[in-house]
Parts: C-alpha cells; sequence; structure tokens
C-alpha cells in the first residue's frame, strides 16, 4: 500500500503489471453455475408439475415433492446461486484488489471442488431421505461439518487477498462480498447446532428446540435470503453492471449508507416469517418493523444498480447482456418492497402459508437472483475465455424475453393464486360457516399451477439458449457474430411508408 | 486519501477519485427522497413498538393492548356467539325434526356442507360419491347400516369397528380362509356364487357348489338371495354395488381374509349440533330415506 501512496498522481495512464489472476476455477465455476442451473431449473419445472398433476410424483419414495422440493430449492440457491456468487466474488476481489487469490490456484480449486462435492452430497442425501427438516438448511450434521470447512476455506482465500490487496480501498463489492461470507457462515454454525441421535447415525437432534428452535431456524433463513440472495448479488451487481455500462457508481455516499442500514437491519427481520404462531407478540413486533426499516436500505441498491446508467441508457438497446442486469435490479427493487409489505402483520395474515410467499421468493430468485446472474456470466463468460463477445447476441435477446415472459407468468399465476386462497381460507357465509373446505381451495388453485409450470418451462427453455451459447463461446474461437439484423429494420419501416 | 478527483461531465458529479480495475464512484449526496422515506419507515417502526407489545417485559403489551392471544379468543368469541342461538337449537331436536324445519333445515344443510367437507371428504369425497376400496358413497340408496336419520345419525356418532364408541358398529365378517373355515376351492366355489347372484358367474358347477357353502356360511347376515342386512352392517350382494370391487379375484379376496372398514366415532370430536347437520346433509346427498 505504501508503493500505491507514491504512485498516485498519473496512476491511471502508468499501467502497473497485472498480477497473474487465478482465473482456472473461475472458469469451473462459471461453467458450474450454467449446469447447477439447468438441473436446478428442471427440478423446479418437475416439482411444479408435481403439484398440478401428483400422479407425477412417480409414487416412490424418492421421486415424490417432499424429497425433489429441497433438491430443487439447493440447486438453485446453493448450486447456482452459490456458484455464481462464489467464482464471481473470486473473479471480483482479484481484479478489485489489483491482487491474486491468496493461497493460489490450489485455493481456488479446493474451493471449487469442495463446493461441488457439498452440493452434490446433500442432493444425494435429500433423495435418499436425509434431512434436518430445515428449510434451507436440510443438510445433516456431517454434510454441514464439511461445509464449515469449506466455508472458512473460502473466508481465508477471499479475505487474504483483501489483505494483501494492492489497492488503497476495498471496492464496495467486496464490502458485500465479505459481509455475505461472514454473515453466511454465523447463520450456518448458528442454525446446525445439533446432535447425532448415536455416532455413525446420519440423522441429528436440533439443539434448540419448539418455538427457539424456529426462531433460530427463521433467524438463518431470513438472512440467508439477507446476505446470500441479498449481499452476496449486490456485490456482483456493485462489479457488473458498472463494467456493462462503463459509467461509475452512481453514488458512493448512498452505497456507504445502504451498506451498512441494511447489514445492521437485515439480521433482525427473521421474526416475520413467525407471525401469528407461538413466537411472543414483542419478536414477532420487532421483526415486523425491522422489515419494514429495510425497504429503504434494499432500495439503496437498487438506486445505485439502475442510476449507474445515467448517461448510458442507449445501452439497454444493444448490450442484451446489461439488460438482463438492469432488469434483474427492477425485480429486486419490486420483491424488497414486496417483502416489506408482507412482513406487516395484517398482510401476514392473509399472506402467510399461500402461493403468495411463493410468488414472492419468486420474483427475487427468478428475477433478481437469475437475471443478474445471466448478466455477469453474459460479460464473463467473453472474459474468462478471451472472446471478443459472445457468440450470439440473438440468442440472449432470446434468453432474456423468454426469461422475462417466464417470471411474469410465475408471479402473476402465483400472486392471483395465493391472494384467492388466503380469502378463500377465511371467507364466512351469511351464517357463519367457512364458505371453503379445504380441498375446494386447492382444486381452485390448479389452474395457477399450470400456469407456473408454463412459466417455469419458458425460464429454462431460456437457460438452455445460454447454455448453448455459453458452449459456442467456449468452442468456436472469436466466431463472427450471428447477424443481428438491426441494418434492415429501419429499411423496412421505410418500405412500409 | 483520494488520489484523482474528476468531474463527471454527464451528470455534472465529481468522483471519489478512487479506482479499482477502471471502475470509479461519483460522490453524489443521498437522494432527498430516498433519506427521508428511511426516516419515515423509522419513525413509523418508532410508533408501532411503543403501540404494540415490542418489549420482552412479562405483562407490557404496549399502549394499544393488543396481543395474539387475546385476538384470536375475542374474535372466535364473535363468531360463536353469532351463531350460538342456532346452534343450541340445533342440540335440542333431532335430524328428523331439523329437516322438517326450514328454518333449521337451511342452517344445517349449510353447516353440515362444511362439516362434511373438512371432516368426512377425506374418505367419502367432495360429494358423497365415497371411493373403491372401502370407502362407501353416501350419495345413493345402498346403505350398509341403514339411510334413515337416526341411522345415519348414530353410524356417525358412534362411527364403525374404531374402538372408540359402546355403541359402535361394530360387527366384522370373519376371514374364513385365514380361520381355516373354508378352504381355497370352497371359497372360490363360494365366490362364483356370490357372482351369479347378481347374474355375473360363468362356471354353473362352481355355482351349484358354491350354493350350499353359501347357504351355511354367509346367507345368516347377507341373506339367502344376498339381499344384505342392515343390521349386521352386511352389504348386498345381489347388485352391482361393490365396496371393495365386485370382480372375482376381489370377492374371493373379500371372502378368504375379510374386510373391515373403519370410521371413527364423531361424538366428542364434534359438537352435537354439527352432527346434527351432518346427518341432515348426508341425508339430503340423494340416498337418504
Amino acid at each position: 500500500m505504501a508503493t500505491l501512496s507514491a504512485t498516485q498522481p498519473g496512476a491511471m495512464s502508468a499501467p502497473r503489471p497485472m498480477p497473474d489472476y487465478v482465473d482456472g476455477p473461475i472458469r469451473a465455476f462459471a461453467i458450474a453455475t450454467i449446469f447447477w442451473g439447468l438441473v436446478g431449473f428442471l427440478v423446479g419445472v418437475v416439482i411444479a408439475s408435481q403439484l398440478a398433476w401428483p400422479l407425477l410424483n412417480l409414487d416412490l419414495e424418492w421421486t415424490h415433492f417432499g424429497r425433489l422440493r429441497p433438491v430443487h430449492t439447493s440447486a438453485v440457491i446453493f448450486a447456482f446461486g452459490g456458484s455464481a456468487l462464489i467464482g464471481t466474488s473470486l473473479y471480483i476481489v482479484q481484479r478489485t484488489c489489483r491482487a491474486r487469490l491468496f493461497g493460489g490456484e490450489e485455493m481456488g480449486w479446493f474451493i471449487f471442488w469442495g463446493y461441488q462435492f457439498f452440493i452434490v452430497s446433500a442432493a444425494l442425501s435429500y433423495v435418499l431421505g436425509y434431512s434436518q427438516g430445515k428449510e434451507y438448511a436440510e443438510p445433516e450434521w456431517f454434510i454441514d461439518i464439511f461445509l464449515t470447512v469449506l466455508w472458512v476455506t473460502y473466508l481465508v482465500g477471499f479475505g487474504g487477498t483483501i489483505i494483501k490487496r494492492e489497492e488503497p480501498h476495498i471496492y464496495v463489492a467486496n464490502w458485500f462480498l465479505l459481509a455475505f461470507i461472514i454473515t453466511v457462515a454465523m447463520l450456518h454454525i448458528g442454525n446446525n447446532i445439533s446432535l447425532p441421535i448415536h455416532w455413525g447415525s446420519g440423522f441429528s437432534y436440533s439443539a434448540p428446540a419448539g418455538v427457539q428452535g424456529a426462531m433460530i431456524q427463521w433467524w438463518y433463513g431470513h438472512n440467508a435470503v439477507g446476505f446470500f440472495l441479498t449481499a452476496g448479488f449486490l456485490g456482483m451487481m456493485y462489479y457488473f453492471i458498472p463494467k456493462q455500462a462503463n459509467r461509475p457508481i452512481y453514488s458512493y455516499r448512498l452505497s456507504i449508507v445502504h451498506f451498512w442500514s441494511i447489514i445492521f437491519l437485515y439480521i433482525w427481520a427473521g421474526p416475520h416469517h413467525l407471525h401469528y404462531t407461538a413466537l411472543p407478540d414483542w419478536a414477532q413486533t420487532l421483526g415486523m418493523v425491522f422489515s419494514v426499516m429495510l425497504w429503504m436500505p434494499s432500495w439503496g441498491g437498487m438506486i445505485n444498480g439502475i442510476m449507474t446508467l445515467s448517461g448510458a441508457w442507449d445501452k439497454l438497446r444493444t448490450d442484451p447482456g446489461l439488460r438482463f442486469s438492469v432488469t434483474a435490479v427492477a425485480f429486486y427493487g419490486m420483491s424488497t418492497f414486496e417483502g416489506p409489505v408482507m412482513s406487516i402483520r395484517a398482510v401476514n395474515s392473509l399472506s402467510h402459508y399461500t402461493d403468495w410467499t411463493i410468488g414472492h421468493v419468486h420474483s427475487g430468485a427468478l428475477g433478481w437472483n437469475g437475471l443478474i446472474t445471466f448478466g455477469a456470466l453474459y460479460w464473463l463468460v467473453p472474459a474468462l475465455w478471451s472472446r471478443a463477445r459472445m457468440y450470439s447476441t440473438r440468442l440472449i435477446e432470446w434468453h432474456f424475453w423468454l426469461a422475462t415472459l417466464g417470471i411474469v407468468l410465475y408471479i402473476t399465476a402465483m400472486w392471483v393464486s395465493g391472494i384467492m386462497q388466503g380469502l378463500m381460507w377465511r371467507a364466512y357465509d351469511e351464517l357463519g360457516f367457512l364458505q371453503y373446505s379445504f380441498v375446494e381451495t386447492v382444486a381452485a388453485m390448479h389452474p395457477y399451477y399450470v400456469i407456473r409450470v408454463l412459466g417455469g418451462a419458458l425460464y429454462l427453455t431460456g437457460a438452455i439458449l445460454m447454455a448453448w451459447n455459453v458452449y459456442k463461446t467456449i468452442t468456436v474461437a472469436d466466431a463472427p457474430e450471428v447477424e443481428r439484423d438491426l441494418a434492415p429494420a429501419p429499411a423496412r419501416a421505410v418500405a412500409a411508408e | 486519501m483520494p488520489t484523482k478527483i474528476e468531474k463527471d461531465s454527464i451528470t455534472g458529479q465529481e468522483t471519489t477519485g478512487h479506482e479499482w480495475d477502471g471502475l470509479k464512484e461519483l460522490n453524489t449526496p443521498l437522494p432527498k427522497w430516498w433519506l427521508y422515506t428511511f426516516y419515515a419507515t423509522i419513525l413509523f417502526a418508532a410508533v408501532w413498538v411503543v403501540l404494540y407489545p415490542a418489549i420482552p417485559v412479562q405483562g407490557w403489551t404496549g399502549l394499544t393492548g393488543w396481543t395474539a392471544r387475546g385476538a384470536l379468543p375475542a374474535q372466535m368469541d364473535a363468531e360463536r356467539a353469532r351463531q350460538a342461538p342456532m346452534l343450541a337449537r340445533l342440540r335440542e331436536v333431532t335430524a328428523e325434526q331439523i329437516a322438517a324445519d326450514p328454518e333449521l333445515r337451511g342452517f344445517a344443510l349449510a353447516g353440515g356442507r362444511v362439516g362434511f367437507a373438512n371432516n368426512c371428504a377425506g374418505c367419502h369425497g367432495a360429494g358423497g360419491q365415497g371411493a373403491t376400496g372401502g370407502f362407501p358413497s353416501l350419495a345413493d340408496d345402498d346403505w350398509l347400516w341403514g339411510g334413515s336419520f337416526e341411522a345415519i345419525h348414530t353410524t356417525i356418532s358412534h362411527g364403525v369397528r374404531a374402538g372408540e364408541s359402546d355403541e359402535e358398529r361394530g360387527i366384522a365378517m370373519p376371514a374364513f380362509l385365514a380361520t381355516g373355515m373354508l378352504t381355497q376351492a370352497q371359497i372360490n366355489d363360494t365366490a362364483d356364487f356370490v357372482l351369479s347372484l347378481s347374474g355375473r358367474s360363468a362356471d354353473p358347477a362352481a355355482v351349484t357348489r358354491g350354493r350350499e357353502l353359501y347357504a351355511e356360511n354367509c346367507a345368516s347376515c347377507h341373506g339367502d338371495g344376498g339381499e344384505g342386512n342392515r343390521d349386521m352392517g352386511a352389504p348386498r350382494l345381489n347388485d352391482q354395488i361393490w365396496l371393495y370391487g365386485g370382480d372375482r379375484a376381489s370377492v374371493v379376496r373379500s371372502i378368504a381374509y375379510s374386510r373391515a372398514g373403519v370410521m371413527p366415532a364423531w361424538r366428542g370430536r364434534l359438537d352435537p349440533a354439527m352432527i346434527n347437520m351432518i346427518t341432515v346433509y348426508v341425508h339430503a346427498l340423494g340416498g337418504g330415506e
């Protein structure tokens, strides 16, 4: 760092030597991201179909909804999202610190293969019937211990790179990524304290029980959303949007204030998952008000993402990768507004246990996490494999519209289905009897379940196009871009006149 | 320390002077609307914390005095109070009397529909249509234990072979093979005779052999001509309605190992008024006598 202050003026013009960045594991993570994305989306379509057509459970213990559902959630959050986060974070931290990854190639490959091993063992364990029964924390104790070791290694690699950085300041993306890594470690350990039934048994008892167990679980669950799916992906956004837009970040001050307010407020919001339960009222109220206060801190990231495009809005027309990133930020803004609304106790009394929650999660997961990852990949893949651009821009545009349409179908179907479900549950007739039985609400939801399958299938189709596009980008050395047909468009317009 | 502060020509804002991998940051002030909305949510939180239970102190509920535990009984009591006069009347009368009184009957059909949907439809189907495998249809006139108001009321109240009530419908058919009362060959012949009762046997010799076996072992409950017996809960065998399937293999299995479907006793689980209402509702499904 001492050398840096000496090079202050003219540092931009005089090129400094680039460190020898560790990129092999990052390439592997990029491919793993796409692979697990396809797996996760496919299992999602399968279980959505099972809900619409129960016959598809196949009456087998390994294939029924109860076991495949955690395969889907873990595949999309931890396998797809996790590979994307770890891969991009290792890319970002090296570049923005101007330092080679701490621990070098070995560190990178250990994190890669260790994480893939975790994913595969977790998925296998679910299908074989091993589960702690904690949502998003299903892996049993032996997998948890392995993940703890791996995650600490990741923290050492990431943190070590920051410590030996050659830039005087730590870039905002790294604040978010470091917060993500540290907090996920804390959450993972906190929520997985358990005692095996006996040594040699894969099953375990959770240390906290009853309502305390529920509270710890949703402290974990909500902050998995807050720090894995929000803070981590904001770190991704803070690198790739300014890169794609080629513009400076909109506001440094906003990034400081919204970073610290998110970090401070998010950790208290978990009890809103337990409204109207045995959890004491005071904890419910605090969970609700902290969620309401989270609205603006969350939107700080949206403002910084979108306003970074000031002066570069035209790029949205020509760069579909950037379009992914910006649409992702818009979905982020929408779901981080919807979240605080749903945390309000009165709203929650309608939305809780309904499909509205599922729709909310997917507007965040498909819209924010998925699209921001696709946007990052479309920038990162050419960078990692030294290509001028992706193989086909037109395929990216197709992917964009398929994914967006899929999300819209998915979340609107779940809004209608969820709100209808909530209203049917609470409907009384004039004589004071419940208007509907539970099974009638299930029957009423069927059409929306079918629409959801369609939305998910469109989203999956888009991802398949991306996989093909990435494959061609990697294997075909700087192929001439498939013709984009932009030129004939005005010509046609003229002809029409 | 800032290294090189620049002015951005598009927004007019200055950068912070830092640069990472070509990325820079503007030093734009916080948007005012953002900051004031943030303050407003904090103010909302502060007010809410005062109004509602938010402090872990025994007995502290906030200024409104609201608690979830308090709100639920209040709402439930209001709903119960609304229905109480009607339910009180429904407890005092028989299902037959309810059906004769238009006001009570309307209320009972509405309440019985809900009670049936939430407690009975799981086995008997949403419309009482039943299902193969021992779940009788309640929408036809083929009753195992009787289709009068009184019979339906007794079945619902005390259940069938669940061991939950002294007055339950407890009679069960013997398992003729398992107990050694008949051989497999005899059972096959008996089954052929049973099939002949609904005109479906293909083996006249077996029917002839089975006739005597039936008379000795089955007729006391199911009747000489297979007409059934509601006092025993013995199903009719000379029609096309089969609780466990009417093909030859199913009938053989029924004779060999018996069938003994179970239904819980709802007295004690449901309010007597609700049992009355469900009785009226089931009676009205199509087969009431």
